[in-house]
């Protein structure tokens, strides 16, 4: 019987056996950002306690960092501690840390897959539940929390269970206009958000395969949200031909070694699956939320739907969520009114998103009184973005192009809803008062989803919007 | 020498609602902040209080429930973030333990490591303690991780969870710290062996 990738790479990081009867597992890479990090350091330097491998862990500032003026002090005093805690912390300890300006800045799981740390067959731990991004090259990646944090820190190991491997086929391939974030939320609208407990979720199929790494990186992101703690693709010449010459990949005659050891932890052809789901490509439209939580989304073509459709058990949180949202049942989604627009977040914030959403908007205009944002996800993203003219076709249309960093996504800087306004976002929460205003209301869907909604002031199919592959 | 969880007693507060996010039980603004100090009065912040600051109806403002230390909730409880200020933020709002149908896995990951029992029911039995909780709030309602039962009034229902973190619960070794700094040079030889990412000169 083979092996899937989660087993043989939890085999060549288990140290031991906890009395409590979980593992002590090594952790290749640790990512830090400036929320989760400071109680850990404070717990360390209780404990007496040193960091015990620190060329295994890199930092970056991202949550608290303001957009529009990055000029310090920030007006806002907390953040401005966070960031220097973080200085100071990273200094003591001799860690690398990716500050403001460094030119490698951004969010942590874009900056992480762009410098080569994230590598296929590690272990990467990060004090943030979108972690499960970094899978998308055959990594096992996941979020912890902050005495995690400390663990990590403090021994470069975690006490960990072992999860169970649901394989989910994607097979054929995507309509024009439909990309990874539909993927992912149609799979967790069939899933559900609870679907995932307990398991690592290995996404393959030809569609899968076929997919660009920050593609992948988008389907990886949103395991969480579908209750996955864990999401990845297998390592491949995908995979292998975007980490060739990033600054943190092996060079040389060490390449050709690393590569073949990435191969090796490739999930086997007869390994066992807990479970195997199978979806069709063709059957995947552009997908958007309605609700409170990401698995209440329907096709852009379709109705929010009736409570009697609805499982009884999901009927008392549709019911909230209608309330919330000012919606009714079986109203159609296109039409819905928006008063922002934002694109950005560790879900769809990279060049190629970017990139994508420029080709199609050049010549069209933001809607008068919506107030749209692109939030690129690094230093480097923003960089590239600039030379290659996408920034240009962004402010051209009216977006405001902002600096790096989380954003809107969580709210915690300055980017946030005001009372009830309607975000079409391309984030990963549609959380009550996730976007900053406690009344805030969040629609979930693929960046280009949200240059038509900003277009045209309404949640609105990019694909009439735009004119494509119709 | 760390706390040994055997048994919880008090009172319980029944808090409704599926997929229960880690945003609604603190939100993302009040994590600006270098420790979790002050963290439990922002506990469901903005179910508690509208944009006055004024409270709503919720079961934590009422106060039948005052001074319970047993909060009772549905399916999914904790999706969402990684962040630990939530099951901190409950921990210091005076809560001991957590019963409910099922638990976000990081959620209940960070609240066992922090001495903060999640343990789930069957679904009937679950909804026969909500009913008796939300008739009696003054029920007292325990939680026996050594028989692995809840008991209440005359009922006794058998609980679940996992059994290492039960193990590491009863026997004070929920906090792992100890135990992983035990394995000393075995981690140097993984440190050696395993590849970690350099910059290229």
């Amino acid at each position: 019987m083979g092996k899937t990738l989660y087993e043989k790479v939890w085999e060549a990081h288990e140290v031991r056996k906890l009395r409590s009867g979980q593992s002590q597992l090594f952790i290749d890479l640790h990512l830090l950002h400036e929320v989760t990090s400071p109680q850990a350091f404070g717990m360390l330097k209780d404990l007496g306690l040193k960091v015990r491998y620190p060329h295994r862990t890199f930092a970056t500032v991202d949550h608290i960092v303001p957009t529009h003026d990055r000029t310090e002090p920030f007006q806002d005093p907390l953040a401005q501690s966070m960031l220097e805690a973080l200085r100071q912390n990273t200094k003591e300890h001799g860690i690398t840390f990716f500050d403001l300006g460094s030119g490698n800045q951004g969010i942590v799981h874009v900056i992480g897959p762009q410098l080569g740390l994230t590598q296929p067959g590690m272990t990467i731990a990060c004090g943030d539940s979108h972690t499960s991004t970094h899978g998308a090259f055959g990594a096992v990646a996941f979020g912890i929390g902050t005495s995690q944090v400390r663990d990590v820190l403090a021994t470069q190991t975690l006490a960990a269970s072992r999860l169970k491997v649901r394989r989910i086929n994607v097979e054929g391939r995507l309509a024009p206009g439909v990309y990874a974030k539909d993927v992912i939320l149609h799979i967790i609208r069939h899933l559900g958000v609870k679907g995932g407990l307990g398991y690592a979720y290995e996404y393959g199929g030809s569609t899968v395969e076929a997919m660009d790494m920050e593609s992948r990186m988008t389907l990886c992101n949103m395991s969480i949200e579908g209750g996955a703690r864990i999401g990845y693709v297998n390592p491949d010449e995908t995979t292998f031909a975007y980490l060739e010459g990033r600054p943190y990949s092996p060079k040389g005659a060490e390449w050709e070694e690393a590569k073949k050891r990435w191969k090796s932890f490739a999930s086997d052809p007869d390994a066992h699956y807990d479970d195997v789901v199978t979806f069709r490509a063709e059957e995947i439209p552009p997908t958007v939320t309605w609700g409170i939580n990401p698995g209440q989304a329907v096709p852009i073509d379709g109705r929010i739907p009736l409570l009697e459709e609805l499982p009884e058990e999901e009927r008392p949180v549709a019911e909230e969520a209608l309330a919330y949202m000012g919606l009714k049942p079986g109203q159609p989604i296109k039409g819905v009114p928006i008063q922002v627009a934002f694109i950005g977040s560790c879900t769809n914030a990279r060049l190629s998103d970017l990139r994508e959403v420029a080709r199609f908007l050049k010549g069209h205009k933001v809607k008068k009184g919506v107030r749209a944002l692109v939030v690129p996800g690094s230093e480097w993203v923003a960089q590239k973005a600039e030379e290659e003219g996408i920034a240009e076709v962004f402010r051209e249309a009216g977006f405001e192009w902002r600096n790096p960093g989380c954003s809107m996504c969580l709210a915690m800087n300055p980017d946030r809803l005001q009372g009830d306004e309607l975000a079409a976002s391309s984030s990963n929460r549609n959380y009550k008062g996730r976007m900053g205003s406690p009344r805030g209301r969040t629609v979930l869907m693929s960046p280009l989803m949200v240059a038509a909604a900003a277009v045209t002031g309404e949640i609105a199919d990019a694909r009439e919007v735009f004119g494509i592959g119709r | 020498m760390l706390e040994k969880f055997t048994t919880i007693r008090g009172k319980a507060v029944p808090l409704r609602g599926e997929d229960i996010d880690t945003d609604r039980i603190i939100p993302a603004r009040f994590m600006k902040a270098l420790t979790f100090e002050g963290l439990g009065q922002y506990l469901f912040y903005d179910e508690r209080f509208d944009e006055g600051g004024n409270p709503k109806p919720h079961p934590l403002n009422d106060p039948r429930y005052r001074g319970a230390t047993i909060l009772l909730v549905e399916a999914g409880f904790g999706s969402g973030s990684s962040r630990e200020h939530a099951p901190q933020a409950i921990k210091r709002a005076g809560f001991k333990a957590l019963i409910g149908e099922s638990f976000a896995e990081i959620f209940f990951g960070n609240a066992t490591a922090i001495g903060l029992p999640c343990v789930t029911l069957a679904p009937e039995d679950l909804e026969v303690l909500f009913q008796a909780v939300e008739k009696d709030p003054a029920l007292e309602v325990e939680v026996d991780l050594l028989a692995k039962e809840v008991r209440f009034g005359d009922r006794t229902a058998p609980l679940s969870i996992p059994e290492a973190a039960r193990e590491a619960l009863v026997e004070g070794l929920w906090d792992p710290i100890g135990e992983l700094l035990e394995a000393g040079e075995l981690l140097d030889e993984f440190d050696r062996r395993l590849p970690y990412p350099r910059r290229a000169e």
